[in-house]
């Protein structure tokens, strides 16, 4: 890749997806759209993003911005983290009784393993099921149709997977295994790119986005967290990084990256 | 025995295979673990009566005893319940990981394996 290259691909990730890629990290940018060379039949990296410049396709430009959007592959990433967020929907469906399901949002899901991850720790804690809708979606078209296929590798479900959670919930697949269907119907996809209006989703008591507002340009951050903030429930809780913060949220205390929306009442019922 | 400084956990691995025993050596001080070898289930049973691992990675198909058998045995063993066993196998269907994991296992590695596999598991078994 060239200098060019590289500003172009940081250019279009910005303008695209509001992605904050710094245009010197050429490892990252090599690694991450080397697959979308070969992929799309090119015989280089440079070769596929001239291909990009000169054509100026659509499908091209998103390919290379999908890519580079960032993707986390382990399952239950963060175990002590995870068994909060898995505590904090159990509280929500103890809370919510008849008033329909509890309504849980992963926002940037990737190839599915975290959202998986919860929906089979929802299906070993609540077998009965059924009060909870788990929405998930992901900027790639490429990981979306993945993680709907519910296919992993057989080293990628030895990513934070026990085994015996991989012999529950897998079955054995032509190549690596496959998420048991029961565990797949549980979660709807969707694609979504953050930045753009996401009124339609509906709302959420739960909303995932770990680790992604980090990797945006500031102008997108707080575009992206407020359409996250404003896509909560009254007493909803937003899932951020360790290390990301939600201005106008209530920070829950001793768990970082946990907000709440709404008043202190809501937060103690929560 | 050498004695370990406080905190520092082993694992004994077991295999007949020297390279395999080797490369899970190398991912295993890498993570901090001080590491014994066997080459056999007797050779492993020995060993674990001495070093007192905290974790075997413990190989299926090897000559003499398999791993199962070596799992069966161990568990019998005054003390055998303590350590974390995780099976390191190039077999990979599922009825034969519910196997072992009905005979005690505590974690199952398909191989190949490589370093983020290893820590991911012993990190589950909750050594890391």
């Amino acid at each position: 890749m060239t200098p060019q290259d590289r500003d172009l691909i940081a250019r279009l990730c910005g303008e695209r997806a509001g992605l904050r890629i710094e245009p010197e990290k050429s490892h990252l940018l090599e690694n991450r759209l080397g697959p979308v060379a070969r992929r799309e039949g090119f015989a280089s990296v440079h070769e596929f993003v001239c291909a990009v410049r000169d054509r100026g396709e659509e499908r091209l430009i998103w390919a290379a911005v999908e890519a580079l959007s960032p993707a986390e592959t382990a399952f239950f990433r963060d175990p002590a983290v995870f068994e909060l967020i898995l505590a904090q929907v159990l509280a929500a469906l103890a809370g919510r009784n008849e008033a329909g399901p509890v309504r849980i949002w992963a926002a940037s899901a990737g190839t599915g393993q975290e959202v998986y991850s919860l929906a089979m720790s929802l299906l070993e804690a609540a077998p009965a099921g059924g009060r909870v809708e788990i929405f998930a979606s992901d900027l790639s078209e490429h990981r979306l149709e993945k993680a709907q296929g519910g296919l992993y590798s057989q080293f990628e479900v030895q990513r934070g997977l026990s085994a015996h959670r991989l012999v529950r919930h897998f079955e054995t697949a032509e190549e690596g295994f496959a998420l048991l269907p029961a565990v797949r119907a549980t979660v709807q996809w969707q694609r979504v790119n953050l930045i753009e209006d996401l009124g339609r989703l509906g709302r959420f008591d739960l909303v995932l986005c770990r680790n992604l507002l980090n990797c945006l340009h500031a102008a997108a951050r707080e575009r992206v967290l407020g359409s996250l903030i404003a896509a909560l429930r009254p007493g909803g809780c937003l899932v951020l990084g360790a290390t990301e913060v939600a201005p106008g949220l209530a920070a829950a205390e001793g768990r970082p990256g946990f907000f709440f929306e709404g008043s202190a009442a809501a937060r103690a019922a929560a | 025995m050498v004695k370990q400084p406080a905190g520092v956990k082993i694992c004994l691995v077991v295999d007949d295979s020297r390279v395999i025993r080797k490369v899970a050596r190398r991912i295993l001080e890498d993570l901090g673990f001080e590491v014994a070898e066997a080459a056999d289930g007797a050779e492993a049973l020995a060993w674990r009566r001495t070093c007192n691992p905290d974790a075997i990675l413990l190989d299926w198909n090897m000559p003499g005893m398999s791993g199962l058998e070596v799992l069966r045995q161990l568990r019998r063993e005054p003390g055998g319940l303590e350590p974390k066993v995780i099976f390191c196998s190039a077999e990979n269907e599922l009825a034969r990981i519910r196997e072992a994991l009905d005979e005690g296992a505590d974690d199952y590695i398909m191989k190949p394996f490589d370093g983020d596999i290893v820590a991911s598991k012993l990190t589950l078994a909750g050594l890391l």
